[in-house]
């Protein structure tokens, strides 16, 4: 589970976080979408406490991302934007090098590391080198790397950014199915369809600031749009015109 | 945090292995193209050294009709007179455009005026900005001043005077340098191709476990795992110094390998390369590896690209060269002071260990103490950059 209570933060003279506030809770989906530049990525990274917040605070199943960033960590499971996969490592020593870093070791770590090899149908690609995989089994060898540890809440930054197809629907089949294991799961995108087809709760962000937030049925309400998308663009604009 | 570190160095190590071209250029330079140059260098100097040495000087003498017992005394000394028809102004024109080396003019008065016990002009037109005939100029005039010399006491004798009379004093040269000492002027070029090829070892090591992870997009999802920074950070830079002291410790014994098949000996040097003295020179050598490794990662961690790291990489190469220059240009002798000073030390200590000298136990410790402890406080500041925001870019 995820709080964030007024959480703000500058760079220079830019807010690019101004007083955010939202829950992401177990068991859900959670989109955080805006437009580029909105503040989704710092928002994402201050979880992830790779960046510290200037005020408020943030909290992963009751971590304090600032004061207790470690236990964050440990029970954090994130997936970046850029698969981030070391090209001349196996997808298995990829995956093996972040259990070890999340300290397993030895028959946990290599069944832990097996039973997700075979929970995304890996087998044929794990021990081949990431240099020549395809779009989809990076992506899939980075989800078994930020699962390895069986993280309870996981982030995932634009994860659909430059997938085709394939690869997109094979995503949203396997954070459905961590949905249905009690994982507590955000991630950020500026595709309102994509937001639309997966999320149970939308938070909308525009400028650093939360503009409206709720599940699809709340936001049509209280956008008075018809459909999402224009839901999107209203709530983004509106706040752009203040 | 110590098991963190262990499997940061051994993946750093395993990624970098595996990259042919992280290999090639880590070990290229010091395995193979600094024994190259070396050999090179050393055949070119001793063939020239043996070539000045062994040929006999060759004088192009114009007017040699005038001067018959000169010429015969050049014969017996071993140098070739050879008889030619030139002008002042020509000969000069010849040695100018190098078609002549010397050449010995001998006037037209030269004969009438040494009957009449005058000094006699003779004229010797070199060239003394080419290097290469330089040392053939300096045997001429010897021989020349030998030959007035031989005159001058003929002249003293039938006066009945002691020709001993005319020198006051009886100069002798005591060369008191040993053959390793001559070739360790020589073999400075060692302790430089040694540094070359540690800080190049570490080179891409530094740039890719820092820049190139940042530039990958791999360095964010690095950072979010549970782990400290500071043990990230140190498991790099340990890797980067394993392949630094693997790339000097393979450059040392190529080059005890590639000197026992140069013959320094035929130039009166003798190179002290035991495999003693390959194990002595790591050991003095070895303990700049951690401030060359921190010094790299502090140097990529402040750049934002690949690209960016390599440039300002090339340039902080030369930064631990630079003493190294000073002290062979200048002749520095090593002393406790100088042992404070990292790279120098080592270059001071490591020829001297060539030269076939014991070094004082104390130059080592201050050297090896100092260097490390630097090392230790650059590492830090690489731990600090590491622990910034800022390090995402």
């Amino acid at each position: 589970m995820i709080v964030v209570e007024n959480v703000s933060r500058s760079f220079g003279p830019v807010r690019a976080v101004d007083d955010i506030s939202f829950v992401a809770n177990d068991g859900r989906i959670t989109g955080l979408l805006g437009h580029n530049g909105a503040g989704k990525s710092t928002t994402l990274r201050i979880l992830s406490t790779v960046l510290r917040a200037d005020s408020g605070r943030a909290l992963v199943d009751g971590h304090d991302c600032a004061r207790d960033s470690l236990a964050v960590r440990r029970s954090l499971g994130v997936l970046p934007h850029a698969s981030g996969l070391y090209a001349t490592l196996t997808g298995r020593e990829n995956i093996r090098y972040y259990g070890r870093l999340h300290g397993m070791r030895g028959a946990p770590l290599e069944s832990a590391i097996e039973e997700l090899v075979e929970r995304l149908g890996l087998g044929a690609v794990v021990d081949r080198r990431a240099k020549g995989y395809s779009q989809g089994e990076r992506l899939k060898v980075a989800l078994a790397r930020a699962l390895i540890h069986r993280p309870r809440t996981v982030i995932l930054d634009e994860p659909t950014n430059g997938l085709d197809v394939n690869a997109v629907r094979m995503l949203r089949e396997l954070l459905r199915e961590l949905r249905a294991s009690g994982r507590c799961i955000l991630f950020s995108s500026h595709v309102m369809q994509e937001v639309a087809a997966l999320c149970d709760h939308i938070v909308i962000i525009s400028g650093g600031r939360v503009v409206v937030s709720g599940t699809p049925g709340e936001i049509l309400e209280h956008t008075g749009a018809t459909d999402l998308e224009e839901a999107f663009v209203r709530a983004a604009d509106a706040e752009r015109a203040e | 945090m110590m098991s963190a570190v262990a499997t940061v160095f051994r993946k750093e190590v395993l990624e970098n292995i595996r990259d042919h071209r992280v290999i090639l250029s880590a070990f290229f330079f010091g395995v193979l193209l600094a024994p190259i140059i070396f050999a090179l260098t050393a055949n070119i100097t001793s063939k020239r050294v043996a070539q000045t040495q062994e040929e006999p000087l060759e004088i192009s003498v114009s007017g040699a009709d005038r001067a018959p017992n000169l010429l015969a005394f050049f014969e017996e000394n071993g140098a070739i007179a050879k008889r030619v028809e030139l002008s002042a102004d020509e000969a000069m024109r010849a040695v100018r455009s190098g078609a002549e080396e010397l050449v010995l003019i001998v006037p037209e008065d030269y004969p009438s005026r040494l009957r009449a016990g005058e000094p006699a002009p003779i004229e010797l037109v070199v060239d003394t900005a080419n290097t290469h005939t330089s040392g053939n100029a300096e045997r001429a005039r010897r021989l020349l001043e030998g030959y007035s010399r031989q005159l001058a006491a003929l002249r003293l004798l039938v006066r009945g005077i002691d020709p001993d009379v005319i020198r006051p004093i009886a100069v002798q040269t005591l060369d008191v340098a040993t053959p390793a000492g001559r070739a360790a002027l020589f073999l400075g070029m060692l302790t430089y191709f040694c540094f070359m090829s540690m800080l190049v070892g570490g080179f891409y090591l530094a740039i890719d476990t820092t820049a190139g992870e940042r530039e990958r997009g791999s360095l964010e999802p690095l950072l979010s795992l549970p782990v400290s920074r500071a043990s990230l950070i140190v498991g790099k830079m340990l890797a980067t110094s394993s392949f630094m002291a693997v790339s000097l410790l393979l450059t040392l014994v190529t080059f005890g390998i590639v000197l026992r098949f140069i013959p320094l000996e035929r130039f009166g040097m003798s190179a002290n390369f035991g495999w003693e003295v390959v194990a002595g020179i790591f050991a003095v050598m070895v303990a700049f590896v951690p401030l060359g490794a921190a010094l790299m990662t502090v140097v990529a961690s402040f750049t934002r690209s690949n690209r960016e790291a390599q440039s300002w990489l090339s340039v902080v190469l030369f930064v631990p060269l630079a003493p190294i220059l000073y002290a062979q240009l200048s002749g520095t002798k090593a002393s406790a002071a100088l042992m404070f000073v990292p790279s120098l030390s080592q270059h001071l200590l490591g020829t001297n260990l060539l030269r076939g000298d014991s070094i004082p136990p104390l130059h080592f410790v201050i050297s090896a103490g100092t260097t490390l402890a630097l090392g230790v406080l650059l590492a830090l500041l690489a731990v600090r950059l590491y622990e910034r925001e800022a390090i995402l870019g």
